[in-house]
């Protein structure tokens, strides 16, 4: 007998719904899967898993892939050699959709359900933060790279333990560089624009007392949601300003909205740095176009001609798996990489998984990176991660330190002298 | 102040006409079919994306791929018309169409992060960056070329409407859906030209979009409520209530963003629609004024 038009009408939407359902879980899930290294299962015995959320969609979404990118680079390069503790390693990547709430699910159930030996940090101060309070309630260390922001350590946990530089001093060297500035050469105003952002907007307000110490005048301070998507009245502000400097505490959607935006109106300020979006090589030059580059800054711990240990190696293994240039690599893999090296490390010191015993030997151990060297703090923060300031020039991120004098000078082998004024667009 | 306030009106007016282009068919298959398209904010991103591939891998240019996109976007607004909208049950086909269009935005962004990945893509052209100088106010061009093509793509819908037969049987669909099958007019027929147009004009907002913005598959769950609140002001089944409404909405976003700050002008533009439907509950351009023109 024919089935009523409604009950037909109900399963074409079931139907339709679990296809998109099951579509979704390919789509979004597929690089889950897809992350989890190699693992033969060796005759060390079974394979160390290793729980990850991830922002594979979402606002993060780009920063997300980059980190999946470091933390599959670490897994085969350590599998490649024998895996950790004889044993290869298994990354067991979930999505986080870039939410808050999904994070600490997903760490919840990483943890309490699939039981994994290790876990990974996600992306972003914002959802670190989330996370670090659910991997605290199961005594599990938590080593992430992308969780430097201020409010990250102020929660009394001692299982957090960041591998890259506390942000809040991420523009420290640029500020005072501004600020070291002969009168005649030093800007009068500056611009700051930020998302509402833990990441971000610590770092801007850092720099501007500096810069306003140095009486260089706030002619623009706003912050604004970091759900808009409308960046043109926000770009519009900074522009009618005219400051003679723009720090923008964005990710790489808003800096390439206002770069355009600059691009538009003609309006050239003397400096521009951006405390993300500049760092994330091959995307960051396609969407604000190569030409429109030059002379933007942007302040990190890493890059792609560093002569720390193992970068070379990542670098070559990076080209070979995704190609591009060494230039073409967002700064978020080697974060990535960093947090698989400080945990492969101290796993091998304290030669056991027990977590206890690996957050005692990360508040005291000594670990070389791809980033440099790290140590933690009582909080977790690493002590000796430096920021170097990174200028955009001929389509390279030339990285400069600051000398005696507060003067950025090229880090070697790179001698370009930094760019000031920006060139014009 | 006042030179700020005028540049944000000159850039709300362009950037109204952009995202009347988006809503266009949004406001357009609600008016004749009650669906709504949950998935046209995904729509519009798929439209940037099939700029984008034209651009990239064919080096044509994003509005001559208009040529390409639209047809594209008309097929796969008439495929999605015939598999999951029409085997909807009339009494309850308004609420589940949310439902499935959902689920069909799913599908597509799935597919879209299958083929792209996550990573951020922008269109790329000589008038993207560059723009005209006009007493004393920068104009891109993109955006003078973006609101010219949302004026002579909706003119031409408009024409279409009211000029043409499948016009007619169109808005007696929207007057009178009972009526127009009695006196012969193939709904079924009205209903897939008029999902297939709503999409086909997604495909050019989807281009301007992808020119002014960076975007990724995500990008859909951002504008669709925005779209949303520009079709209900305007009017549902308006298209040039589409088109007024986009416009107030962004102009008063963006006055707001700079008189008081960026952080209320999202609100504001929320606001404005509240403020609307209390005074006017059908929208500026409701329905009932659709049929009266």
């Amino acid at each position: 007998m024919r089935k009523p038009i409604a009950a037909r009408s109900v399963q074409a939407v079931a139907v339709v719904s679990l296809a998109a359902l099951a579509l979704t879980a390919c789509a979004s899930s597929s690089k889950g899967s897809a992350g989890s290294s190699a693992s033969s299962g060796s005759s060390g015995g079974p394979p160390i898993t290793i729980g990850v959320s991830l922002s594979l969609t979402g606002d993060f979404s780009a920063d997300g892939k980059a980190f999946q990118q470091g933390y599959e680079l670490w897994a085969n390069e350590t599998n490649a050699h024998g895996g950790l503790l004889g044993r290869q390693v298994k990354l067991n990547i979930v999505n986080d959709a870039s939410s808050p709430v999904q994070v600490a699910t997903n760490y919840q159930k990483l943890i309490s359900v699939d039981h994994v030996d290790l876990v990974f940090g996600p992306f972003s101060t914002l959802l670190t933060k989330a996370a670090s309070q659910v991997v605290a309630r199961y005594g599990y260390a938590f080593v992430e790279g992308a969780g430097g922001g201020p409010s990250v350590f102020t929660s009394g946990l001692t299982n957090v333990f960041d591998v890259s530089l506390p942000v809040v001093n991420n523009l420290v060297s640029f500020a005072n560089w501004l600020a070291a500035m002969p009168a005649g050469t030093r800007p009068q105003t500056a611009a700051y624009a930020t998302q509402d952002d833990p990441f971000t907007a610590p770092q801007l307000d850092k720099a501007r007392t500096i810069l306003e110490a140095a009486g260089i005048k706030t002619v623009y301070n706003k912050v604004y949601p970091s759900e808009t998507t409308d960046y043109g009245p926000i770009a519009a502000g900074i522009i009618s300003s005219n400051a003679d400097v723009v720090l923008a505490g964005t990710l790489l959607p808003d800096i390439s909205a206002f770069v355009k935006q600059f691009v538009q109106q003609n309006y050239n300020p003397k400096a521009l740095i951006a405390t993300a979006g500049p760092d994330q090589g091959a995307q960051f030059v396609q969407n604000v176009g190569a030409a429109h580059t030059e002379g933007i800054m942007v302040p990190n711990e890493w890059y792609p001609t560093a002569t720390t240990p193992g970068n070379q190696d990542m670098v070559a293994a990076y080209i070979k798996a995704y190609g591009g240039t060494p230039q073409d690599i967002s700064s978020d893999v080697p974060e990535g990489y960093a947090v698989g090296e400080v945990t492969a490390q101290a796993v091998k010191n304290i030669n056991s998984l027990d977590q206890t015993k690996l957050i005692a030997e990360l508040h005291k151990g000594t670990y070389q990176t791809v980033q440099g060297p790290v140590k933690f703090d009582s909080t977790g923060q690493n002590t000796l991660a430096f920021s170097y300031v990174f200028q955009w020039q001929k389509q390279a991120l030339i990285p400069y330190q600051p000398d005696s004098s507060q003067m950025l000078q090229p880090v070697p082998p790179a001698t370009e002298a930094v760019l000031y004024p920006k060139p014009a667009w | 102040m006042s030179t700020q306030i005028a540049k944000a009106i000159v850039d709300g007016i362009l950037t109204g006409g952009v995202y009347a282009l988006m809503a266009a068919g949004l406001t357009l298959i609600f008016g004749v079919m009650e669906i709504i398209n949950i998935a046209q904010g995904i729509l519009v991103v798929l439209g940037a994306y099939l700029s984008y591939v034209l651009q990239v891998h064919l080096g044509i240019d994003p509005f001559i791929g208009l040529f390409f996109t639209i047809p594209i976007m008309f097929l796969l607004g008439v495929g999605i018309e015939w598999v999951f909208i029409r085997r909807l049950r009339p009494q309850n086909r308004t609420a589940l169409s949310i439902l499935v269009t959902f689920a069909v935005a799913i599908v597509i962004e799935g597919l879209l992060t299958l083929f792209f990945s996550a990573d951020l893509r922008t269109l790329n052209a000589w008038y993207i960056d560059e723009s005209v100088h006009v007493f004393g106010f920068y104009l891109p061009y993109i955006y003078l070329f973006g609101f010219g093509l949302a004026v002579v793509l909706l003119g031409a819908l408009y024409l279409f409407l009211y000029r043409t037969r499948t016009g007619f049987s169109i808005r007696a669909s929207v007057q009178n859906r009972t009526g127009a099958e009695l006196i012969g007019i193939d709904i079924n027929r009205v209903s897939a030209i008029t999902f297939g147009i709503g999409v086909g004009v997604t495909a050019a907002g989807g281009m301007v979009f992808g020119a002014t913005n960076s975007f990724n598959p995500n990008s859909g769950y951002d504008l669709i409520s925005r779209l949303l609140v520009i079709v209900v002001l305007g009017g549902l089944g308006s298209v040039g209530g589409a088109l007024i409404a986009a416009v107030a909405a962004i102009v008063i976003e963006d006055v707001t963003a700079v008189v008081w700050s960026p952080v209320w002008a999202s609100t504001m533009f929320f606001g404005v629609l509240i403020l609307v439907l209390l005074i006017r509950p059908n929208g500026l351009f409701g329905q009932q004024a659709a049929r009266a023109q």
